[in-house]
């Protein structure tokens, strides 16, 4: 979480902004995001991002729910109060299977919407520098970070040069912070503490 | 030119001329706006039903459950009816984002945001009857395993009234995670356009700080394929489990192998007679026909009819099996408690033929698909006669019992029983009028995704490519990329 300088830049078309993406990468500039909205297939491959791994962590939610479910059922059934019902065995499998799915599905779906709103850090009263607002309408608003051999206007003349609109410079800082959307945007490190002496 | 092709044979899903921008302004302007007049009788109407019922619960939660008519022969009588009949209902809504989704059938963006939302207020309607029936309400808790210092004591995990307590309660769980991590970009886009301070604030919060950037949403497409493989086994395991609460049981008539396919096939045909009568009432009032189209319509009416004749065909099949079976007690409850129009509650079957099998047949024209009116109407009378499905099961089965003696209890419900039912219709619509009101009703973010391939607008300038071949097309996108 640090405050630093971006280049923003909007697209409209689909189109220009893979190629502008595939320049960009050439060009070696530092892209930080796109912000789309809705999901562009293809986009993340383009922008060079690796998969994601979202679903592997769900077969593990899932794999240990059918664990927890059969192991702790045998054990209730067989160890800890073995049920007499009309002389059916104790270790009862099949009796099983659908609270064994169903708590499988469960852990599954519940694991991994914590882990994608851990990994994305999506929570209530959590808020976000947003480069653009129109990024959750109709804008692509693809933001370049700048380094220490960034040239600002260099980024923003060659943004301007391959099909970007209302290209501009931020400073804001990538992560989040608690604060309510009807507040301005105000970074906690920038705030200013008026000391009296 | 847009990059992807779709045939001209399928027509438009999202009629007009649309840009990304007018989709957010179609969809978002009637939360935007001022509730109507007519929002506000709607809305007043279910909270006072609701009110009702409320009051019903509290007579039985008081007085017991004697408030009710059941007694020592029909035991489950207008409660369970409902709660199958609600749980049904709110089949047609994973069915349409989960199954729907892995089968790539584009015109579910249309339906599911709404769809969804029906699914889990109907859950939370069904699951109102079997805690209340409980009767001794306050300890409900007991069906949870846990350990505990009645032995312990555990509940019994063979039964499958147990099962039921996961089933429903793993569904309402993952159809709640479902559709909100599918709500989340759109209540962004809300937030982003508020003017007011409520509004942004409101919506801030309930869009958990979404952006929109390109990593969270191959998340969010990751997660919405897995839960949607999750929700497809599923959606058919819940109305499964329901199925075994009575085909588990040795009671003539409930007895019976076809259940499970049987329920499925029967929660799929109510739950989109009840998707049919909301959409045809929201599309109208909030304008939105661009999005919700004769095509989506037309094809949910198409579902209607398959299964509506896939559950003919298991009534039918039940009446031969129960024949040929040659069980003395079966063939008594069916032939002589069900088909047999003179029997005391031989009425409520042939409304439920009438209903279910009968009248969706007119559905195989193609006009009457497209007619509104009718739609509308056909969608009401499914669900007249899905509930009389669920109360033949239920009371017929049990009415004439092994014991001739108590055949005199003609089963009727108070007001009370009745009124507990109007109350969760209440509860129904009073979620969906707020949901209406304070969410985007169709999915503003899957609109998009499809707008470029199944726009009518979009779809006009595939014209020019219709003649091409696939190969030169390829090379020609291709090229567009790179």
């Amino acid at each position: 979480m640090a405050v630093k300088k971006f280049v923003v830049a909007c697209f409209d078309e689909e189109d220009v902004l893979f190629k502008a993406v595939k320049q960009v990468r050439k060009a070696g500039y530092k892209l930080h995001d796109i912000y789309t909205p809705m999901p562009i297939h293809g986009l993340d491959t383009a922008m060079g991002l690796r998969d994601t791994s979202l679903h592997t962590a769900g077969f593990v939610y899932g794999i240990t729910g059918t664990t927890i479910a059969l192991s702790s059922i045998s054990w209730i059934f067989t160890k800890d109060w073995p049920l007499n019902i009309g002389g059916k065995p104790h270790l009862a499998i099949p009796a099983w299977i659908p609270i064994t799915f169903e708590f499988t599905v469960l852990c599954a779906a519940v694991g991994m919407v914590l882990t994608f709103c851990y990994l994305c850090q999506l929570a209530p009263f959590v808020k976000k520098h947003h480069f653009h607002l129109r990024a959750t309408d109709d804008k692509f608003v693809m933001v370049i970070e700048c380094t220490d051999k960034t040239n600002e206007s260099e980024v923003s003349n060659f943004l301007a040069g391959v099909g970007g609109t209302e290209v501009n410079v931020q400073t804001a800082e990538t992560g989040w912070w608690l604060g309510t959307y009807d507040k301005e945007q105000k970074l906690y490190e920038s705030k200013t503490e008026t000391v009296t002496a | 030119m847009a990059s992807k092709y779709e045939s001209l044979v399928r027509a438009p899903l999202v009629d007009g001329s649309k840009t990304y921008h007018q989709v957010t302004e179609d969809i978002v302007r009637p939360i935007e706006a001022p509730p109507t007049r007519s929002w506000w009788i709607g809305f007043i109407i279910s909270v006072v039903l609701l009110m009702f019922g409320v009051y019903s619960i509290y007579r039985e939660v008081t007085y017991g459950v004697g408030q009710w008519n059941l007694n020592k022969t029909i035991g489950w009588g207008w409660d369970i009816t409902n709660f199958v009949w609600w749980v049904g209902i709110g089949h047609a809504g994973t069915l349409i984002s989960a199954i729907l989704l892995l089968f790539r059938q584009g015109w579910r963006t249309g339906v599911n945001r709404a769809a969804e939302a029906m699914t889990i207020f109907a859950v939370m309607c069904a699951g109102q009857f079997p805690i209340w029936h409980m009767g001794r309400v306050w300890m409900a808790f007991f069906v949870l395993p846990y350990p505990n210092t009645r032995g312990p004591l555990w509940v019994n995990f063979n039964s499958p009234l147990l099962w039921d307590v996961f089933a429903i309660s793993t569904y309402f769980t993952v159809s709640l995670l479902f559709w909100y991590s599918g709500l989340l970009p759109d209540l962004a886009t809300i937030r982003d356009r508020a003017k007011l301070k409520w509004r942004k604030k409101m919506y801030g919060l309930l869009s958990f700080g979404w952006t929109g950037s390109t990593k969270h949403w191959q998340r969010h497409e990751s997660l919405s394929l897995v839960l949607a493989g999750l929700s497809t086994p599923l959606v058919l395991s819940v109305h499964t489990i329901v199925s075994f609460d009575f085909a588990t049981s040795v009671i003539p008539g409930w007895h019976t192998t076809i259940f499970p396919p049987y329920f499925v096939a029967g929660a799929i045909f109510s739950g989109f007679a009840m998707v049919q009568t909301l959409l045809l009432v929201t599309r109208k009032v909030l304008k939105l026909e661009d999005y919700i189209t004769m095509e989506h319509i037309e094809v949910m009416n198409k579902v209607i009819v398959l299964t509506g004749s896939i559950v003919g065909i298991a009534y039918l099949t039940e009446l031969f099996i129960s024949w040929y079976g040659a069980n003395k007690y079966e063939n008594w409850a069916f032939f002589q408690n069900r088909l047999n129009l003179l029997s005391p509650y031989g009425w409520s079957y042939w409304l439920m033929m009438g209903c279910n099998v009968i009248s969706p047949q007119i559905f195989w024209f193609r006009k009457m698909r497209r007619n509104i009116v009718v739609t509308f109407f056909m969608s009401v009378i499914v669900n007249i006669g899905m509930w009389f499905e669920r109360f033949v099961i239920i009371v017929t089965s049990i009415y004439r019992d092994y014991i001739p003696s108590s055949w005199a209890t003609y089963y009727r419900p108070t007001i009370w029983e009745v009124g507990f039912y109007m109350g969760t219709f209440g509860l129904f619509f009073t979620c969906y009028f707020l949901f209406s009101k304070f969410f985007p009703v169709i999915a503003i973010a899957e609109i998009k995704h499809i707008l470029k391939r199944s726009g009518e607008n979009y779809k006009q300038k595939m014209v020019a490519v219709e003649g091409e071949t696939a190969d030169a097309y390829y090379h020609e996108t291709q090229h567009a990329h790179h």
